[in-house]
């Protein structure tokens, strides 16, 4: 836990680097973000977007620095706890991530069933959920039967049906068009409105410009503008 | 546990080939270890009464007087693992002989004296009927002065108990190499799903599964392919059992023994213990690719 930690802060980066290799993916990242903020993480392929996002999940390990989810630091914690830090995400994958095998139901259930829900729940909330996203009558589809902008949307009812604090977007709206990005970002910004924080990463300008909100530029790693940023430099808080 | 219960029958449904042969597989296996385990009863059945007509003859010289003999056969009596002596005197031994061979009686004719020396037949008590107890025994009696030689069908129980202890040996090898093999074949099998599954494991792990919760219907499909591959290969063993002991009723006597099948106790024991195989098959899988 850190002392003196901002309180409307919920994900806070301290002097972030992370390598493969010899190569740099990011370099020295402090970044602050707030409850119900809506950021955009923006910069061109490579920049190091995925990978920030990557390390908030714990989809990868920091090669330096901190990075603290609602005060708990990341590097100390237990491989037990990793499933309980990822229930407060819901993560939205530029591929979907969703599994061919299982019905649209079933791969928005998943999220409920690991968390020990009742069968009467799920159903419940995954109808309500696919209702929110326009999907209802696609309940029992394969997602490969499904358009890119159908699937993405059940990606983001996956995302969203743990009501998790903190929603993550990696190029949601890269392969759609203009008609479903609209769509798309109408959806994340329904749930940022529902008090939702949403991260999202894109090099859309058009969509930054259009939706509004913070914006941080990335380029090979390094952040090159913060416009709202808040400091939190103060190393003696870690 | 009812959710993954259908996960788990959903897995082995939608990779039934897979599955199929991993059953077949420690069928097999159990096929022929209970087999073993079935010769072995049914062989123990048969030795075990040979074992308790075991008796030691002891030889006494011929220059034992009679009066000497009731003290002998006291000290025989006080040593470990007697049941009874009795003793049979030259005479006694010579008319019994005599009845035995009626009808080579002529043999009989030009004996001049009996030849047959005076003897104790001892049995044992059923503790001290086995090789090694008998083996110590015959080495006591033998050191008496009185006597000349003991004989207790050294040759026949020593043949049959290696002969016991070489299938036994062979029955617990190949025992072995077969729980090897079904357990390899299961870790394989549950290895190859979880290949097959990896996304959406990974996709699991994201949406913040637990490992326990991710593992749960492996665990599971690994104890039915387990218990399933036990009762096939007992019903197996149970078709050759019958088939096999139909053939045997008709040539033997039903008097001399009869063949039966497995305990339930060791029925069950079976169907744990290929459960078992399953289930550590699929952790060792778990342990490998959940790292």
């Amino acid at each position: 836990m850190i002392n003196g930690q901002n309180k409307s802060s919920i994900i806070r980066m301290f002097h972030v680097h992370k390598n493969y290799g010899a190569k740099k993916a990011l370099a020295n990242i402090t970044l602050d973000i707030s409850k119900n903020e809506l950021l955009f993480i923006s910069g061109p392929s490579g920049a190091g977007k995925t990978t920030l996002l990557k390390l908030l999940y714990l989809g990868e390990k920091v090669s330096e620095g901190q990075v603290l989810i609602e005060g708990v630091n990341l590097s100390r914690i237990s491989h037990k706890r990793i499933p309980l830090l990822r229930r407060k995400f819901g993560i939205i994958f530029q591929d979907y991530k969703l599994i061919a095998t299982k019905t649209v139901f079933d791969n928005i259930a998943i999220v409920l069933e690991a968390t020990g829900k009742k069968r009467r729940f799920i159903e419940k909330k995954v109808k309500s959920i696919l209702r929110t996203v326009g999907m209802e009558e696609n309940l029992h589809s394969f997602p490969p039967s499904l358009s890119g902008g159908e699937q993405q949307r059940i990606a983001i009812a996956r995302a969203v049906v743990g009501n998790p604090k903190i929603i993550l977007a990696d190029e949601p709206t890269g392969n759609l068009d203009e008609v479903y990005a609209d769509i798309i970002i109408k959806l994340l910004k329904k749930f940022h409105t529902r008090g939702a924080t949403v991260i999202i990463a894109t090099h859309d300008k058009d969509l930054i410009r259009k939706t509004g909100g913070r914006v941080i530029h990335l380029n090979q790693g390094y952040m090159q503008k913060q416009p709202n940023f808040k400091s939190c430099s103060d190393d003696s808080q870690l | 546990m009812i959710l993954n219960s259908k996960r788990a029958i959903q897995d082995i449904l939608d990779h039934r080939f897979l599955n199929a042969v991993t059953i077949i597989t420690i069928a097999i296996s159990i096929l022929i270890v209970s087999a073993f385990a079935l010769f072995f009863v049914n062989a123990n059945e048969i030795i075990n009464p040979w074992k308790k007509g075991i008796k030691i003859m002891v030889y006494l010289k011929p220059d034992v007087s009679e009066i000497k003999i009731p003290e002998l056969k006291r000290k025989i009596q006080g040593m470990d693992g007697i049941q009874d002596v009795r003793f049979i005197s030259k005479n006694e031994a010579f008319q019994q002989l005599k009845k035995q061979m009626r009808r080579q009686s002529s043999l009989f004719e030009n004996l001049k004296e009996n030849p047959l020396p005076d003897a104790f037949e001892i049995r044992l008590i059923a503790s001290s009927q086995n090789q090694e107890k008998v083996e110590m025994l015959a080495i006591r009696l033998e050191s008496l002065p009185q006597v000349d030689e003991v004989e207790y069908g050294q040759r026949w129980l020593r043949r049959f108990t290696n002969f016991f202890n070489l299938f036994r040996l062979t029955g617990y090898t190949m025992g072995g190499i077969f729980f090897m093999a079904a357990l390899l074949i299961v870790a394989n099998t549950i290895r190859l799903v979880l290949f097959s599954r990896r996304e959406e494991i990974e996709i699991m792990r994201l949406v913040g599964a637990t490992d326990s919760f991710i593992k749960a219907p492996f665990y599971i499909q690994g104890l039915i392919q387990g218990a399933f591959g036990g009762i096939i290969g007992l019903a197996a063993l149970f078709v050759i059992f019958m088939f096999i002991s139909s053939s045997v009723k008709q040539g033997l006597s039903p008097t001399l023994f009869t063949i039966r099948f497995l305990s339930s106790g060791a029925f069950c024991g079976i169907i744990l213990g290929s459960t078992f195989v399953g289930w550590i098959g699929c952790y060792l899988s778990l342990k490998q690719f959940l790292k």
